[in-house]
């Protein structure tokens, strides 16, 4: 789709509710894939219950709802590297950075190194980084 | 200055709806611009045209599309999300086979390419939600 041409803005898709029991989660991951192909800046925050989108090892057997958490490991395929996730929140719910799962993307201008691409930020940070987007979209 | 619009609620159960009537009715009275509503999650069960709301409330999916033919607005439904939650227009109800559509006057249905365009071309992505 045409826009303004070299128009980049900061793009923050906020992600602050549980992956199940609402839609959100999955439709914010929807939105995600899509605005990965206009060649924004993008960032992805996990804060509140959305750090449990993330856990590793989820299993939705019992509940009938699709299993989608393995989609966000192919978020680096889509140049999405900045991916954070608040200390604050992952605390609260005792939680810690081994309870998610690596997420990775290849580095092109560094021979294809795979790199981290999942950061845990303290609440101030975040605010910060919120602060410096164009957009935020919260879901 | 240009807004784009975000609505992720469905009309009554959530005053986002309401509230974003309100937003946009203010804004163009001030001689602001509304570069696109777009419609997400249940927000697009506000482009219905089947509810009959009791006739001493407001009817939003009427308000919308007459709002919409007033200024020219731009009332774009997630395709996504609307065919999940039975929204479809005359052209969707035939690709899928079905018997009836539903899309108030006023709106369209399109992908989300044009949420983040609107976000891109906007001064301000304004969303009302939860």
């Amino acid at each position: 789709m045409e826009t303004a041409e070299g128009v980049v803005k900061k793009f923050c898709y906020m992600n602050r509710k549980a992956p199940y029991g609402t839609i959100y989660a999955l439709e914010s991951l929807e939105v995600v894939l899509i605005a990965a192909a206009f060649d924004q800046d993008i960032s992805l925050v996990f804060a509140d219950d959305g750090v449990y989108q993330l856990t590793k090892d989820q299993d939705t057997d019992g509940i009938g709802m699709k299993n989608f958490s393995k989609t966000y490991s192919a978020l680096g395929d889509y140049d999405i590297n900045k991916i954070y996730v608040e200390k604050e929140s992952l605390e609260e719910r005792g939680l810690s950075v081994d309870d998610l799962q690596a997420l990775t993307y290849e580095d092109e201008d560094d021979d294809w190194a795979e790199k981290n691409s999942l950061f845990v930020v303290g609440r101030e940070e975040l605010t910060a980084l919120i602060d410096e987007q164009d957009v935020v979209l919260s879901f | 200055m240009k807004f784009g619009i975000v609505i992720n609620e469905g009309p009554y159960t959530h005053q986002s709806s309401d509230s974003a009537l309100q937003f946009v009715k203010a804004a163009l009275g001030k001689g602001h611009e509304i570069f696109r509503i777009f419609f997400y999650h249940d927000g697009v069960n506000n482009g219905t045209d089947l509810g009959v709301p009791p006739q001493d409330d407001r009817n939003l999916a009427k308000e919308w599309s007459e709002l919409a033919e007033k200024h020219g607005l731009d009332l774009v439904v997630c395709i996504a999300a609307a065919q999940r939650r039975g929204m479809l227009d005359a052209d969707e109800m035939k690709r899928h086979g079905k018997n009836a559509s539903n899309l108030s006057k006023g709106f369209r249905i399109s992908g989300l390419g044009q949420l983040i365009e609107a976000g891109i071309q906007a001064d301000r992505l304004v969303t009302f939600g939860d």
